[in-house]
């Protein structure tokens, strides 16, 4: 239990140092950019794949679901809707956790086992801002993109997988999925991916930053910083969604 | 206070400044929950001369060093870093004092995803504002000094353990510091390695007078690079003197810890 409160209070401390100088100049433009590829188009590929066979399986499942109740009419619309607010969001935000939170957990925990973050603040460059603030805020802004393309691939191979039994358009396929979507059906869920880039991020540099004891606390870290970031995005996931329908209806 | 005395005042302040040891170690404790592993250390280095700290494994040799530059809190006591306390400094004025302080790890800490001439630059990209063609020329320098021109593109991971030390030790030098701490700059290599590292070291002693506190328990590189020698034992400085002034001590430790490492 103690443990438990230590945990948070090191979190809170990390968060402290990391507002202290995240906003402040100099800017490490040419890390964060690096962080932005690294971090986000590397993982343009597996949210891709990701998205489609969330579209296939969602079409697969309630194509026949919908035939035996007579609504099969009603599948681009079901498929949009249920991509656009849940499916796509919490799929790129559950794939990319592994992704990156592993990858940076490894990365930053190495860097501390090896000195190489002491040497960087030896060298009086901050490791918060320099190694933590780029990473995060890359993945803020990367994630509602990852998400837009996992929303994308899966309406797509939704509509391929339908056609294969059925032909139907593209473009009626479109149409009648986006009939009755409005923006706070698309933004508000898009967005809230934001949020679990922000878990991702804290969570995988703060596990590898105060990583310990070699190559075993690497790997500690990445797997704490997988399992932590998934449970907590789980978490506010849950919160959020009755967020936005509050605010959002 | 009148200005005249006020002006007085200042003028004996950085006098005083200019001529204490750029190094004061005063009464410095650190524990790690029930152990303690510096107990009371206290020591000075003047200025372009270099203390040896010896002592055997885990004595906090390394912890000595990280809290002077910063790294770790001391639980009391007092580091002088050119007469200004650094104990209790906020980062930002940390960073200050260690731009003026090169550090040389003892696995060398290059960062590993950077190549030779990229981990030299890091400091220089971010502490200067040199135009980028200069401080190329900078880097090559530097690498020229310790004998790594020709590897510039090379990735840590591709180089020996002995021109890592080397790549580290252009890298501590990149903001052209006036105090070099170096943690334990021979661990690990083959004599003949080790002993270019020692002239190395020497050769940057002589060229720049810095001043420099090199932790070691490899005494023949200790007797190298030294002007004097601080032998540690149980949290504290049991001896500090030359190396003759040492060899003449009657404490068991001091004779033991020099008959067997000689």
């Amino acid at each position: 239990m103690v443990r438990f409160f230590e945990w948070f209070g090191e979190l809170g401390s990390f968060s402290f140092q990391l507002l202290r100088s995240v906003f402040l100049p100099p800017y490490e433009g040419g890390e964060f950019a690096h962080q932005l590829d690294e971090l986000g188009a590397k993982s343009l590929p597996l949210v891709a794949l990701a998205g489609a066979a969330m579209g296939v399986v969602l079409s697969l499942e309630t194509h026949d679901s919908l035939v035996r109740f007579g609504a099969k009419s009603l599948l681009p619309a079901l498929l949009v809707v249920s991509i656009i607010k849940e499916s796509g969001p919490i799929i790129t935000g559950l794939i990319v956790s592994g992704r990156v939170a592993a990858g940076v957990g490894a990365e930053l925990g190495a860097m501390k086992v090896t000195e190489q973050i002491d040497a960087m603040e030896a060298s009086a460059v901050n490791p918060y801002k320099y190694l933590a603030g780029t990473r995060i805020v890359a993945c803020i802004l990367m994630f509602p993109l990852l998400t837009l393309v996992a929303d994308f691939c899966g309406i797509l191979f939704g509509w391929l997988t339908n056609s294969l039994t059925e032909h139907i358009s593209l473009r009626l396929f479109i149409e009648n999925g986006f009939k009755n979507v409005t923006f706070n059906d698309f933004l508000p869920p898009t967005f809230k991916t934001a949020v679990f880039g922000l878990i991702i991020g804290m969570i995988a540099c703060f596990q590898g930053m105060r990583a310990h004891g070699g190559t075993e606390g690497v790997e500690r870290a990445a797997t704490n910083s997988v399992v932590v970031a998934s449970l907590f995005i789980i978490l506010a996931d849950v919160l959020l969604v009755r967020l936005i329908q509050v605010f959002f209806p | 206070m009148t200005e005249m005395a006020q002006v007085t005042e200042t003028a004996a302040t950085a006098e005083a400044q200019n001529s204490a040891p750029p190094i004061q170690v005063k009464t410095l404790r650190k524990s790690f929950g029930e152990q303690k592993v510096l107990d009371g250390i206290d020591f000075e280095v003047e200025a372009g001369q270099t203390l040896s700290v010896l002592g055997q494994s885990g004595t906090g040799k390394s912890v000595l060093l990280k809290i002077i530059i910063g790294l770790q809190k001391a639980d009391s006591g007092s580091v002088l870093i050119h007469s200004q306390e650094i104990t209790g400094l906020s980062s930002e004025h940390l960073n200050e004092i260690r731009k003026k302080i090169g550090f040389l790890f003892q696995n060398s800490a290059l960062y590993d995803s950077l190549t030779v001439e990229e981990n030299v630059a890091f400091p220089l990209e971010r502490h200067s504002k040199m135009p980028e063609a200069e401080r190329e020329k900078r880097v090559r320098e530097l690498l020229s000094t310790v004998g790594m021109e020709k590897d510039l593109e090379k990735l840590p991971a591709q180089i020996s353990g002995g021109m890592q030390k080397r790549v580290g030790l252009a890298r501590a030098l990149a903001l052209s510091p006036d105090i070099l701490l170096f943690d334990e700059p021979t661990a690990g290599l083959d004599p003949i390695t080790a002993s270019e590292i020692d002239d190395l070291i020497r050769k940057l002693q002589q060229e720049r007078k810095i001043t420099s506190i090199v932790v070691t328990h490899d005494l023949p590189s200790a007797r190298a690079v030294s002007d004097r020698l601080a032998l540690m034992r149980n949290g504290r400085i049991l001896a500090q003197g030359t190396f003759e002034e040492l060899q003449e001590s009657k404490d068991d430790f001091v004779v033991q810890f020099l008959n067997r490492t000689r």
